[in-house]
C-alpha cells in the first residue's frame, strides 16, 4: 500500500469532501495554495489573524447551511477563540433546542517535544471534554486522520480534531480508496496479556515501542489507542485490563485532571473491571508544568519510552 | 416623504407586541413566575420594529442577550418565545434556552446570546453564507453599545469589511454597558469613528423615531443588496429597566435621565403620530391595541398550558443526530 504523511492524509480528507460537497468553507490564517487553486477563494479564505472572529464565522456559516473546515493552526492559537467554542460551537446546538445543525471541523496541533517552549507545546483536549457539546479527536496515525476527518466532515456536530505536532511529517499507510473510521472505536495496535497500555495521540509510537521492549522481557503488552476521546470508547478500555488487570495510561498532556485520570476514573468505578485489577493502575503524562523550553529540561517534563517502561515495571511488580 | 399607511401600521403594531410582551415578562418576572435572567427590551422598540421591517425570512438576524424585540421583529412565533420564557417544554428551544438563548432558524432568527459581542462574528458568516449563495439576501446583527469595546466587534467590523459582506451592523445604543456609561467606556467618543475607521459606511440616527429607523435601515439594506459592502447604524435609544429585571437591583442611572427618556416613548410617541396623521382613527388604533394584547394574553395562555420537560429531556440535543 502507498505510504503517505499524516499531514497529507488529512489534507486528502478535506479536499475530497471539498470536490463531493460544494457547499464547504474553509478557514485559516494561511493561504492553502492548492485548495485555493482547486476550489477558489471564495470557499477557501484567508482571514486575518483573529481566532475568535473566524471560528465566531464558521458556527455562523454552519448555522447557514455551510460545513466549515477552520485551521487554527496550533491549539495555543485555540485559547483566544476560547469563547466561540466554549461559550458557542459547544452549546448552541443543546441551547436552542437542537433546531439547527453546526457542521464545524476545527482543527489544531497538540504536543511538546519541537522546543515550541510553553505556549506552542500543549494538549489541552481534557478542557473540551469538560465542554459537552463537542466531538474530539485525537489520531495517531496518517490512516486514522484521514478517517476520522472523514467522518468528521460527515458529521452535523462541531468536531475538535487534536493533530499532534510531531506526527505532522510521519508517514504510514493509507490506501487510495474512500474510506472512513467512525468515531468511538478505539483501536488494538497490539494485542496482550498481561498489562493493558492505553496511549493518546503522539504517546502510541513511544507505547509500541515501550511494548517491544517488554515482549523482549516476557512480557505482553497490548496497547490500545482510543482515537477519539468524545466519545470515548470505554468498552473496548475495559474488555483489555478485564483481561490483563494491569493498567498505564499514558498521555503527554498535564496529569491533573486530564484525560488519562477520566480514564483511570472509568475503569476504576466499573466494578466488574475493578475487581480484576491485580495491582493499582498507573499515569504516565506530561509533569504538572508549563513545556520548558530547554531541550534537557523538555524530554524531563514529557512522557517518553523509557518512563512507560518505569510505570509498566512498577503495575507488573 | 409619508410612508404608506400599512407600514405605519405595522410598525406600531410591531413595537407595541414587543412591548407588551415585555410588559408582561416584568411582571411575571418581578411577581417570581419567571425565574432565570431577563434582560427588558422596553425603551428600544423602534429599533428592532425599523430595521426588521425590511427583512424577509431568507435574510438572518443574530441577536444578543436583550433579544426579545429582535425575536418578535423578525417575526419568531410568540406563543413558543413566551413558552421558552418559562422554560416549558413546547418552547422554541424546549425550555433549553430561556430568556437568553432565544432562537427561531425558521424565521432566520439565529439567536440570542449571553456574551456581550459574541454574535457579532457569528453575524460574519451568516453574511458570509448569504454572499455565498449570491441570492441578494442579508445578515443583521443587534448588540450595544458596551459590545463595542469587545475584540470580537473590532476583528467582526475588519472581517466584514475585508470580505464586503452584506452584514448590516445596528449598535443599540443605550448609553449604558449594564452600569457603565459609554461615555466612559469607549476612548472613541463617538461610536461611529469606529466603523468609519474600519471604512464601513455608517449613519446615527435617533433610535426612538420608528420611521428614522426605518429610513436609515432601509438604505443601509439596499446597499448590502447591491453587493455594496457592510453598513454600520449607530440608533440612540435607552432602556427603561436595569441591565436585567431584578427587584433586587438598584438602578444606578440618574432619575432625572430615565424620566426624560420616558417622555421620549418610542411606542406611545409613534401612535400619538398616528393619531395626529390621520393614518389610523381612534377606533382602529383601540382595536390594533385590544389584538395586540390579545395576542400576548394568548402566548401566556399557551405558555401556561404547555407542560415543563422532563427532568430526563436534559439529556437531548447535545449533539444534532
Amino acid at each position: 500500500m502507498r505510504e503517505i504523511t499524516y499531514d497529507q492524509a488529512a489534507g486528502e480528507a478535506i479536499r475530497e469532501t471539498f470536490r463531493s460537497n460544494p457547499r464547504t468553507v474553509y478557514v485559516g490564517t494561511d493561504p492553502v495554495l492548492d485548495m485555493q487553486k482547486e476550489f477558489g477563494e471564495d470557499r477557501v479564505r484567508v482571514t486575518p489573524i483573529a481566532e475568535n472572529s473566524f471560528v465566531g464565522a464558521a458556527i455562523g456559516l454552519a448555522g447557514s447551511g455551510y460545513r466549515t473546515v477552520v485551521n487554527l493552526r496550533m491549539a495555543t492559537f485555540g485559547f483566544v477563540a476560547m469563547d466561540q467554542m466554549i461559550n458557542h460551537a459547544a452549546k448552541i446546538t443543546y441551547m436552542f433546542g437542537g433546531q439547527a445543525r453546526f457542521p464545524v471541523l476545527i482543527r489544531m496541533t497538540v504536543g511538546a517535544g519541537f522546543f515550541g517552549a510553553a505556549e506552542h507545546s500543549i494538549s489541552p483536549y481534557a478542557m473540551f471534554m469538560n465542554a459537552p457539546g463537542l466531538k474530539l479527536l485525537l489520531p495517531s496515525t496518517p490512516y486514522d486522520v484521514k478517517g476520522l476527518l472523514k467522518t468528521a466532515l460527515a458529521e452535523n456536530n462541531p468536531v475538535i480534531s487534536f493533530e499532534p505536532f510531531l506526527l505532522g511529517k510521519a508517514k504510514g499507510e493509507v490506501p487510495e480508496e474512500d474510506y472512513s473510521v467512525p468515531f468511538g472505536h478505539a483501536a488494538v495496535r497490539r494485542k496482550g496479556s498481561d498489562l493493558t497500555v492505553v496511549a493518546l495521540g503522539r504517546m502510541v509510537p513511544e507505547a509500541l515501542a515501550a511494548a517491544d521492549d517488554l515482549a523482549k522481557g516476557g512480557v505482553s503488552a497490548e496497547v490500545i489507542d482510543p482515537r477519539t476521546l468524545v466519545p470515548l470508547d470505554t468498552a473496548a478500555i475495559l474488555r483489555s485490563v478485564r483481561k490483563t488487570g494491569r493498567l498505564v495510561v499514558v498521555d503527554e498532556a498535564c496529569q491533573t485532571c486530564g484525560a488519562a485520570a477520566e480514564i483511570l476514573a472509568r475503569v476504576a468505578s466499573d466494578k466488574a473491571t475493578f475487581g480484576k485489577l491485580k495491582s493499582a493502575p498507573a499515569r504516565v503524562c506530561g509533569l504538572d508544568v508549563p513545556i520548558p523550553f530547554s531541550p534537557p529540561m523538555e524530554k524531563f517534563a514529557v512522557p517518553d519510552k523509557s518512563k512507560i517502561l518505569k510505570a509498566a515495571k512498577g503495575v507488573l511488580r | 416623504m409619508e410612508l404608506d399607511k400599512k407600514t405605519q401600521a405595522g410598525l406600531y403594531e410591531t413595537m407595541l407586541t414587543i412591548r407588551r410582551f415585555e410588559e408582561h415578562v416584568a411582571r411575571e418576572v418581578f411577581d417570581g413566575h419567571i425565574v432565570g435572567f431577563a434582560h427588558s427590551y422596553i425603551g428600544q422598540e423602534a429599533v428592532a420594529a425599523g430595521v426588521c421591517r425590511h427583512l424577509t425570512v431568507k435574510d438572518k438576524i443574530v441577536s444578543n442577550h436583550r433579544g426579545h424585540g429582535h425575536c418578535i421583529a423578525k417575526g419568531a412565533d410568540v406563543n413558543r418565545m413566551m413558552a421558552e420564557i418559562y422554560g416549558k417544554k413546547d418552547g422554541c428551544c424546549k425550555g433549553k434556552g430561556g430568556s437568553m438563548h432565544i432562537a427561531d432558524f425558521g424565521v432566520g432568527m439565529l439567536g440570542a446570546d449571553g456574551i456581550v459581542g459574541a454574535g457579532l462574528p457569528i453575524s460574519t458568516g451568516a453574511a458570509l453564507a448569504a454572499k455565498l449563495e449570491g441570492k441578494k439576501n442579508v445578515a443583521v446583527v443587534f448588540f450595544g453599545d458596551g459590545a463595542c469595546n469587545e475584540g470580537e466587534f473590532h476583528e467582526s467590523l475588519n472581517l466584514a469589511g475585508i470580505w464586503k459582506l452584506p452584514l448590516l451592523f445596528v449598535c443599540e445604543n443605550n448609553g449604558y454597558g449594564v452600569n457603565t456609561p459609554a461615555s466612559y467606556a469607549m476612548a472613541a467618543g463617538d461610536i461611529t469613528r469606529i466603523p468609519e475607521a474600519y471604512h464601513i459606511a455608517n449613519a446615527t440616527v435617533e433610535g426612538n423615531d420608528v420611521e428614522a429607523v426605518y429610513e436609515a435601515a432601509g438604505a443601509a439594506i439596499e446597499r448590502l443588496r447591491r453587493g455594496e459592502g457592510p453598513c454600520f447604524l449607530e440608533c440612540k435609544t435607552y432602556r427603561w429597566h436595569t441591565h436585567f429585571l431584578s427587584k433586587d437591583i438598584e438602578d444606578l442611572r440618574p432619575k432625572g435621565e430615565i424620566a426624560a427618556w420616558k417622555e421620549r416613548c418610542p411606542v406611545a410617541t409613534y401612535a400619538d403620530k398616528l393619531l395626529r396623521r390621520g393614518t389610523l382613527a381612534p377606533a382602529r388604533l383601540q382595536s390594533l391595541q385590544a389584538k395586540v394584547q390579545k395576542k400576548i394574553d394568548d402566548a401566556f395562555a399557551f405558555a401556561a398550558a404547555s407542560p415543563y420537560p422532563k427532568p430526563e429531556d436534559a439529556l437531548a440535543d447535545v449533539y444534532s443526530a
